[in-house]
């Protein structure tokens, strides 16, 4: 298929002497690097580590779905499984997952700047990921937590006999490096553009990754607060939340929704960003409707902060609470429609060439569709007293959080993977494993609609016999998207020895990060740039044209 | 920063101090009036929220910084508004019940 990278080369695409891979070596430069590349390849490693701990979880939870009967797990097992699925998924990979790695990486070279504001901090926040994550692995090892992500009091407070309040301080901890990558990146956008870097110039990742920020600096203090104050009433009896002790358990609905739901939009606004990357690219068209896309990322962050109430339409809150809540949600499909709409707009009359990363962009686009209009079915009260706790939620969220941020994630690692590594990975075997994320993905989430209206209740897996084709279903789909995970890292890993050498602009895409060299070297440019040009300015031309080195290894 | 700047900043940290216990004071009094629900609350958050803008204000030295510091602090005085506000709206309005409302 490929040929290994051979004296054959063209000296334009062999990569430079000198690169932040190999400007030093041994563990200590890694683990003492304030260099924000090699700090996004430690979130790198350290989030798929913890992805595969979330995916062993979701891989015995579709295992024991097989049957009606609870058969391979007890009950009680089986709540910590889907708890620790939940916990590991979201706070140690989801959250970070993105702006961790690929905003660590990229920020500073996409604005023309060396490194980000804060180095030093940087680091600190990886420090807190590993502390925080560790924490929670040992929680998990004692046994784990079975309360579900959402830790609801009074039974997480009061009664639950698992590792609570370990797993608490491990998502407290966590939060700092949060924080600490929302704050460094507020300030690296507004202080270290490049000269001529106006606003409107900024790429869209950079806009959806401000965002972003905004909502870690903002919301995670509150879930700090949340954890503490769910500390002190488990371990030392002060009421906040527990009638028993004078507290009011919807009050920790508030608390932990008001960080929950904007965390949402951390975990897809980054992903918002590398579509809009992606489709511009490879459309070979500049984004339509630039500064709406960038303003529906703000949009976004501000509207998410005032729907969380959607979350507790059937737990006892105020019917006019829950109407003023209904009405809002309503209000953030706009943003939303406003990005799908233009990514739509980018596309007509394009010159679309069907790369990896656009095979991912195109998933995108489709399930992050589907899982925002089932979004809206749920804010609607009537609706959602029906589907409430049932599948027709997980089946939600996972098309928002999987086939949205999940596909983002790994679309936004294959376009740039060529940058981080100065490699390049197998087409077909990568074209294949998007394939089969994409249909192992809808095999099996979209089952769980069906089930979650036909009443399937979520956080049980005992259930009625009639429901077990569906249950199949799911779980065959959840083997072959197991596949489509795995493969890219055997690909990935296999690109770093044998892989061709990617150039500096392997897809012909514009935007400062491709003027470096890949890998980029230790200070990023060999000189601070000047951006005088606008941003997306593609012209159209074929892709022939643009790219002859690839074409002539991979054909278009 | 030079010995002259030194003797102007003390003077202000001692008068914010000063009202800050004062403040303090006026909590501990006001906590032994009852001014029934919620003015007590109402009355005990004003006092505080007095005593945090002045740290904020001047302690931080926010007061004399540039708009976009400023901004950033409002921004999160906002973000907590919003909080308070939307929690309101679910305990405020809990005791309004579809029996007591209005038919139309
Ligand atoms: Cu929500």
């Amino acid at each position: 298929m490929q040929a290994t990278a051979s004296a054959a080369t063209p000296e334009a695409v062999r990569p430079p002497r000198h690169h932040y891979l190999n400007v030093d070596y041994g563990l200590r430069s890694w683990l003492l690097t304030t260099d924000h590349k090699r700090i996004g390849i430690l979130y790198l490693l350290s989030i798929t580590f913890f992805f595969a701990v979330g995916g062993i979880y979701a891989t015995l939870i579709r295992l024991e779905l097989l049957t009606p009967q609870g058969d391979l797990v007890s009950s009680d097992t089986y709540n910590r499984l889907f708890t620790m699925h939940g916990v590991m998924m979201i706070f140690f990979f989801l959250v970070p997952s993105i702006p961790a790695v690929l905003g660590n990486f990229l920020i500073p070279l996409m604005i023309g700047a060396k490194d980000v504001a804060f180095p030093k901090l940087n680091l600190a926040s990886w420090y807190m990921y590993m502390i925080g994550a560790g924490l929670t692995m040992y929680s998990l090892l004692h046994g784990g937590v079975d309360t579900g992500w959402t830790f609801y009091t009074p039974f997480s407070s009061s009664y639950s006999n698992s590792f609570v309040a370990a797993t608490a301080l491990g998502i407290f901890v966590n939060g700092f490096s949060s924080i600490f990558t929302g704050l460094n990146f507020l300030v690296t956008i507004h202080r270290m553009r490049a000269p001529g870097m106006t606003w409107f110039r900024l790429p869209l990742f950079i806009w959806s990754h401000y965002a972003t920020s905004l909502i870690m600096v903002l919301g995670t203090p509150v879930l700090a607060i949340t954890l503490v104050l769910l500390f002190l009433e488990r371990v030392f009896q002060i009421g906040f939340f527990d009638p028993a002790l004078g507290g009011d358990p919807v009050l920790f609905q508030h608390f932990f929704w008001f960080y929950s739901h904007p965390a949402v939009y951390i975990m897809i606004l980054p992903s918002l960003g590398v579509i809009s990357e992606i489709v511009a690219a490879f459309a070979r068209k500049p984004i339509f409707g630039y500064k709406f896309v960038a303003l529906a990322s703000m949009g976004i962050a501000i509207l998410g902060f005032l729907v969380w109430g959607h979350h507790l339409f059937l737990s006892s809150q105020s019917a006019y609470a829950a109407l003023v809540f209904s009405v809002l949600t309503m209000l953030i499909a706009v943003p939303s429609a406003i990005k799908v709409f233009n990514w739509m707009a980018t596309l007509y009359r394009g010159s679309i060439e069907y790369s990896t990363p656009m095979f991912y962009a195109l998933g995108f686009i489709g399930l992050f569709t589907i899982g925002g209009l089932t979004g809206l079915m749920l804010g609607t009260l009537g609706i959602d007293v029906h589907v409430h706790d049932t599948y027709f939620v997980v089946a939600h969220f996972h098309y928002i959080m999987v086939g949205g941020a999940l596909m983002g994630y790994l679309g936004g690692l294959h376009y740039w993977w060529p940058k981080i590594t100065g490699r390049l990975y197998s087409g077909f075997w990568s074209h294949l494993s998007a394939l089969l994320v994409f249909l192992g993905f809808n095999l099996t989430f979209f089952p769980q609609f069906i089930l979650g209206y036909l009443g399937m209740p979520r956080r049980y897996h005992v259930y009625p016999p009639e429901f077990q084709v569906l249950h199949v279903l799911s779980t065959a789909g959840a083997s072959i998207l197991a596949v489509g995970y795995l493969l890219p890292m055997v690909y990935f890993i296999w690109s770093l020895k044998y892989g061709d050498y990617a150039g500096r602009n392997p897809w012909g895409a514009v935007g400062l990060e491709w003027q470096a060299t890949s890998p980029p070297a230790l200070h990023n440019f060999e000189e601070i740039p000047v951006v005088d040009f606008e941003p997306y300015q593609y012209k159209g031309a074929p892709v022939a044209q643009r790219l002859p080195y690839r074409i002539a290894k991979y054909g278009a | 920063m030079s010995e002259h700047e030194h003797h102007s900043l003390w003077k202000p940290y001692g008068q914010v101090l000063v009202a800050l216990l004062v403040l303090t004071v006026v909590t501990v009094v006001a906590a032994n009036f009852h001014f029934g629900t919620p003015w007590s609350d109402l009355v005990a958050l004003f006092i505080a929220l007095s005593k945090a803008a002045l740290v904020v204000a001047f302690f931080m030295h926010v007061k004399g910084s540039t708009r976009l510091i400023k901004f950033a602090v409002w921004t999160g005085v906002i973000g907590i508004a919003i909080f308070f506000a939307l929690t309101l709206s679910d305990y405020a309005t809990r005791v309004i019940t579809y029996v007591d409302a209005p038919r139309m």
